[in-house]
């Protein structure tokens, strides 16, 4: 969405808004935060943007736009979040945001892919052709991702894990690069989403101690050290710590990487809009300067959406091979 | 700040809808692709294996062929040495045998010839003295009709003898 702002601003000069003050802060946080709307641009001050369903579950069901949110008696908060507009209080909100649209949307566009791919594999036959089209895009994906990172890292029992690897991998990867996408299906900051980042670790957190063996147990409440370190039980605290602490830098680690990038993006192009009340020559030359930085951040961005969903996907496979570990060597 | 509070509301269709892509993708999806490409690699690895013993099975056919031709070869060349010397063989047995042969044709007829030669001469003989016999007959029997004419035969049948051992 920020490119296509910058394009529109190139193509159609007129438009550009300078004579009104330029708010940074809901700019910046009007991209990357979630919203009740789909905002997609504004033309000579009309607003143009995808009305979403709001349902809100308080003493009973209610759907509405945010345009009809009063007849319901709602409102937003500070925050921009809706809440009772008598008593201020926060209702069970499970509206179709913006976020959600868009996962929705990205997770349609990650099934068809696979399950186009698959379809290849169960039409033909792969030991008298070569794979065409999407086979052929995804296969080196996800073989390369299958045998050179999760079965590296899960061992002998990675079959197991690789459907849900390949899953995170490929639906962070399809998330992270539509959300550099700029028009409307994509521009949604879903991987910088906490509780988005915070879900799948909570998924990685699932199969890495429901599947763990008795090993894995062992060592966190009985380690293999001095026994005054766990008598008083130290080791077994921290261990205990460590379960939760591994998928909490996954969230952080892909909700931070991600969020920075938007905010790097959004921050160069914001440039343009910044410098638009300093005359025209500052603008023109920072509006270069916007530009070529918005492509070189564009780029990284690229390569930051794959290698987030890899070191994701990555740590989950070395997370779940530690929970299968075999004994090396029995306590005396 | 809403920035990391987890909203409630996208906790909950982040939950439902990762885990129905989950479900749809482990289901269907990954481990048919992952299948079919292990089922290929598992081919390509055998049909690479099967490749390099069919390649050592032809290197050592040919290395068998090699000396099935140096054996026949070889056996060519005794066969061929051991029908020369039987022709030879029967070449001289042959000559052998004509010579004996001949030989003994031409002994056979030697002998035959001598014999015959014998016979004719016995016979030629016997036939002079059977002439000289009748002509002594007849000489004898017309000039020994008298006594006189035996005695003077007699006397002259000495007198030769006499000369004879005289001379």
């Amino acid at each position: 969405m920020k490119r296509w702002l910058l394009i529109v601003l190139f193509l159609l000069p007129s438009l550009c808004v300078s004579a009104e003050e330029f708010d940074m802060t809901k700019f910046i946080f009007g991209h990357i935060g979630d919203a009740y709307e789909w905002h997609i641009t504004e033309i000579r001050g009309r607003e143009i943007s995808i009305p979403l369903p709001c349902i809100v579950i308080d003493h009973g069901v209610h759907v509405f736009t945010l345009h009809h949110a009063a007849e319901h008696g709602y409102t937003l908060n500070a925050d921009g979040k809706l809440v009772n507009a008598a008593t201020g209080a926060r209702p069970i909100d499970i509206s179709i945001t913006k976020n959600v649209l868009g996962l929705i949307f990205n997770s349609i566009l990650l099934v068809l892919l696979i399950l186009l791919c698959a379809r290849w594999y169960r039409r033909h036959d792969v030991l008298k052709e070569k794979p065409t089209g999407l086979a052929a895009l995804l296969e080196p994906v996800i073989v390369m991702i299958e045998q050179d990172v999760i079965k590296d890292a899960v061992g002998p029992e990675y079959r197991r894990f690789s459907p849900y690897l390949l899953t995170a991998f490929f639906f962070i990867l399809i998330n992270n690069l539509m959300g550099i996408f700029p028009v409307f299906p994509g521009g949604a900051n879903i991987t910088g989403n906490i509780a988005v980042t915070g879900v799948m670790a909570l998924f990685t957190f699932a199969m890495v101690n429901v599947f763990g063996n008795k090993h894995y147990w062992k060592d966190i409440l009985w380690p293999d050290v001095p026994l005054f370190l766990k008598a008083i039980p130290i080791m077994p605290i921290i261990e205990i710590l460590g379960m939760f602490t591994k998928p909490f830098s996954l969230m952080i680690r892909l909700f931070a990487n991600m969020l920075a990038g938007h905010i790097m993006l959004l921050s160069v192009i914001a440039l343009i809009f910044l410098t638009a009340a300093l005359g025209p020559v500052l603008n023109g030359s920072m509006t270069l300067v916007a530009a070529v930085f918005g492509v070189f951040l564009d780029c990284l961005e690229v390569l930051v959406a794959f290698l987030q969903a890899y070191v994701f996907t990555m740590l989950s496979a070395v997370f779940i091979g530690l929970a299968h570990q075999q004994p090396e060597h029995e306590t005396n | 700040m809403s920035l990391i509070t987890p909203d409630f509301g996208l906790l909950f269709w982040m939950v439902v809808i990762f885990g129905i892509v989950f479900f749809l993708l482990a289901k269907f999806g990954f481990p048919v692709i992952t299948k079919a490409v292990q089922r290929r690699s598992d081919h390509i690895a055998d049909s690479l294996q099967a490749a390099q013993q069919a390649e050592e099975r032809l290197a050592n056919m040919a290395a068998e062929q090699q000396k099935l031709i140096e054996q026949t070869r070889v056996e060519q060349s005794r066969i061929l040495k051991e029908a020369s010397q039987a022709r030879e063989q029967m070449i001289a047995q042959a000559r052998e045998d004509a010579s004996a042969a001949a030989e003994k044709i031409l002994e056979d007829a030697r002998t035959r010839i001598a014999a015959e030669k014998d016979a004719a001469i016995k016979d030629i003989q016997r036939q002079v003295a059977m002439i000289s016999m009748e002509v002594a007959e007849k000489v004898v029997r017309e000039d020994l009709r008298t006594d006189a004419d035996q005695l003077a035969l007699v006397e002259r049948m000495l007198e030769e003898s006499q000369r004879a051992g005289l001379s």
